[in-house]
């Protein structure tokens, strides 16, 4: 993990006693709630449904025993003793009063945390895949330039106020964990055919009200350049991205509306001026950087570990974990271990304050305590030896984190919904809760296969529902919570958008329709299809039928829906 | 007589910012009595002008640029003038940042970069970094301690061209 200096804990420092006086201004009347506002949202505070809620940064997602220790006690001593992780790799909580919220500021900058533009118009968390690192597959480990991204892009003046929210991922490859295509700005680690390193950059992806996948704007960058680049394609942005429609200010519509190949040539011609320029990154910075980084003490052990083995056929309920939530390591003797979030009757992605204590103790006892928050909302231990998973399952079952879903049905993305966001027209969290219900049965989710759902309840699409396999995204018609259904998205390399296939179902008739949706797919699938297999082989039709039974009907009622808007 | 920063200082100032009423044109405008700051319009107007009041009455100008102006279009001209201001009508609307990084780091200006509009104490450090030495800001005593918010940055910025990670390295 990057371990902070004097230099990284003075800005820190110093951020926290800014923003104390800001805030002391603001409640005094001296500041305006205009004024104060973007100042808040750059130190991760929306006004919410109950009051403030507060986005502390889980830089690209790691986070160290002590550091969780300390989002525990704030959790518990602030909060109501449960925080919310995002799927930007932040935690979120939900009832905390702005007048503390500098002292939670002093308390996390003991532990080199912040919260630092984890919201408004400006660079926000950078986000990579959840295995960087450990994986045995990546080209290389995207979390060094994660890392050097972070601090350029930390009180960088020039682009303090954007247009609107910027979105950087790094992609270790080749599968693409983080992502890059539903990003602003995406960089995925390749190497040329000279073996040199370097990045795939793809910009102008992003969700929200319109989802755009990002396309390649430069299909090989030396690594040195990256920030020289990334200052070209922000300048570009800053200056030209659209400022009179927030809903239409994000980069993807700037490229969309130039064409990205116009778009490429004036972050060309913005770039020859700063190519080369001091900002240049050089072998000393990436080798310090990437030192940080290097693999922990790993024992020399041997690939397959007997007592494992051994756990796996005595006992079906751990051979199901691990079948689903242990991860393959690039280092023999060991495996990364999802901890799912998603337990039955909870909130996607809540911990209360005593599992993260847990989890911090388990990331000391079985790893190098180190915690990684994933996209999924869920956390991973990536070093565990292969000999104490069994150990680590049953500790982990006693605190319900050892829900055995991950990748199917049941391991809901949900944004916070209507239960705690103000902007939400339907609340996510009870209707993850009743699907989750509905696919309780493990052989039934493990006979569905891969399956991911995601759910969001506005269409500024927090819970992603447009890359779900099924998507259900929440609207309000006449004070009632429907949902509309959205098929054939998918993440990772693969990524596409899914389409909406009718109507919006009412929230009680959700987990029936989508029963019906998957026995479709149960019914035709070929072998090895998974759900947006079939999806793709049969088009929507096949589904909206199931879905809605009569097609006439229903494709009037969502031509009528479709014409109001 | 209003009161701006200035480097590090509180001074009265005695420019004028001119703007265009509805009904001015670039060509038409009375020009004010001082020293002043016109639109790029004006100046695209009224070189001429501008420069024989200077030379005939010694009367000070320069220009400055809203958002949507390109720096690129005062380029070659960055001789003539006194003073470059940048205005912010909303302090959300960052692209002056972007406009007086240009004008310090591309175009080489070194004279007098002033910050005009809606900017407090809280954008003037940001402001400070990208380039500006004078801020015609609210409340100019109380945004002098805001100056100095942060002691150190990481990426380099019009007032430090190196990034932290170059002068690391050099000590």
């Amino acid at each position: 993990m990057y371990r902070y200096n004097d230099i990284d804990r003075r800005i820190v420092r110093e951020r926290v006693a800014q923003f104390r006086d800001q805030t002391r201004r603001y409640l005094a009347g001296e500041l305006t709630e205009d004024e104060f506002r973007p100042l808040r949202l750059q130190n991760g505070i929306y006004i919410q449904r109950h009051g403030p809620m507060f986005r502390i940064a889980i830089p690209y997602g790691h986070v160290s025993s002590k550091q969780l220790r300390m989002l525990a006690r704030i959790t518990r001593t602030y909060d109501r003793g449960v925080g919310h992780f995002s799927t930007r790799h932040n935690l979120q909580l939900n009832w905390v009063r702005l007048d503390q919220i500098p002292d939670i500021l002093a308390e996390l900058a003991k532990v080199d945390m912040h919260a630092i533009q984890t919201s408004g118009n400006c660079v926000r968390n950078t986000t990579i895949d959840p295995l960087a690192g450990v994986s045995a597959q990546e080209v290389a480990d995207p979390r060094p330039w994660a890392e050097i991204v972070r601090q350029w892009s930390t009180l960088n003046p020039e682009f303090a106020y954007l247009p609107r929210k910027f979105k950087i991922a790094f992609s270790g490859g080749p599968d693409d964990g983080a992502n890059v295509r539903m990003h602003d700005l995406g960089f995925q680690l390749v190497r040329d055919a000279g073996g040199e390193l370097g990045f795939r950059v793809w910009v102008g992806g992003g969700l929200g009200r319109t989802p755009i996948l990002g396309e390649v704007v430069r299909p090989f960058l030396p690594w040195r350049h990256l920030l020289t680049y990334a200052e070209a394609i922000l300048r570009v942005y800053n200056l030209h991205g659209r400022r009179d429609n927030a809903f239409k200010a994000r980069i993807k519509i700037l490229v969309k509306a130039l064409g990205i190949a116009e778009f490429a040539r004036q972050v060309d011609a913005e770039w020859e001026f700063l190519k080369d320029s001091p900002s240049t990154l050089s072998e000393a910075e990436a080798g310090r950087i990437a030192a940080q980084f290097e693999s922990p003490d790993y024992e020399t052990l041997p690939r397959l570990d007997a007592s494992f083995e051994f756990a796996k056929r005595r006992d079906r309920e751990f051979a199901a974990w691990v079948a689903h939530n242990v991860h393959a390591h690039r280092v023999p003797g060991y495996a990364a271990a999802t901890l799912s979030l998603k337990a039955p009757g909870r909130a996607p992605g809540d911990a209360t304050a005593a599992q993260m204590e847990l989890v911090a103790d388990l990331a000391e006892r079985f790893g190098f305590a180190e915690v990684r928050v994933a996209q999924t909302q869920n956390l991973v231990l990536p070093d565990v030896r292969l000999r104490d998973l069994f150990m680590l399952w049953q500790l982990l079952r006693d605190a319900e984190l050892a829900t055995p879903t991950v990748g199917r049905i049941a391991d809901i993305t949900a944004c916070p919904g209507g239960d705690f966001c103000a902007l939400a027209n339907a609340r996510s969290i009870p209707l993850a809760q009743a699907i989750q219900a509905r696919f309780a049965d493990l052989a039934v989710q493990d006979d569905i296969g891969e399956l991911k759902l995601n759910i969001s309840g506005c269409m500024n699409a927090c819970g992603h529902h447009h890359v779900g396999h099924i998507g259900l995204l929440g609207v309000d018609k006449q004070g009632e919570e429907f949902y509309q259904i959205t098929l054939g998205g998918a993440w990772g390399l693969e990524a596409s958008l899914g389409s909406v296939i009718g109507p919006a179902v009412a929230r009680d008739e959700v987990p029936a329709t989508i029963a019906r949706l998957v026995d479709n797919y149960r019914m035709c699938r070929r072998p090895h299809e998974r759900f947006i297999d079939t999806f793709k082989r049969l088009g929507a039709d096949s589904f909206r039928t199931a879905a809605y039974g009569a097609a006439d009907n229903a494709s009037n009622d969502y031509e009528r829906e479709t014409a109001n808007g | 007589m209003a009161k701006i920063i200035k480097n590090r200082d509180i001074v009265e100032d005695r420019w004028t910012v001119l703007t265009l009423a509805a009904n001015d044109t670039p060509q038409t405008v009375r020009l004010p009595f001082g020293p002043v700051l016109v639109p790029l319009s004006v100046w695209q107007a009224r070189k001429e002008d501008l420069v024989r009041r200077e030379w005939d009455q010694g009367t000070a100008f320069g220009v400055w640029l809203g958002p949507s102006d390109d720096p690129a279009a005062i380029a070659a001209d960055l001789e003539d003038f006194s003073v470059v201001g940048v205005l912010f009508p909303k302090f959300t609307d960052g692209r002056g940042y972007s406009i007086a990084t240009l004008l310090r780091t591309r175009y080489g200006y070194r004279g007098e970069l002033r910050a005009l509009g809606d900017i407090g104490r809280d954008q003037i450090h940001y402001l400070h970094r990208v380039g500006f030495d004078a801020y015609a800001i609210k409340e100019p005593e109380l945004a002098l301690a805001s100056l100095d918010d942060f002691s150190e940055a990481y990426q380099a910025a019009a007032n430090q061209p190196l990034p932290l990670f170059r002068r690391r390295a050099s000590h």
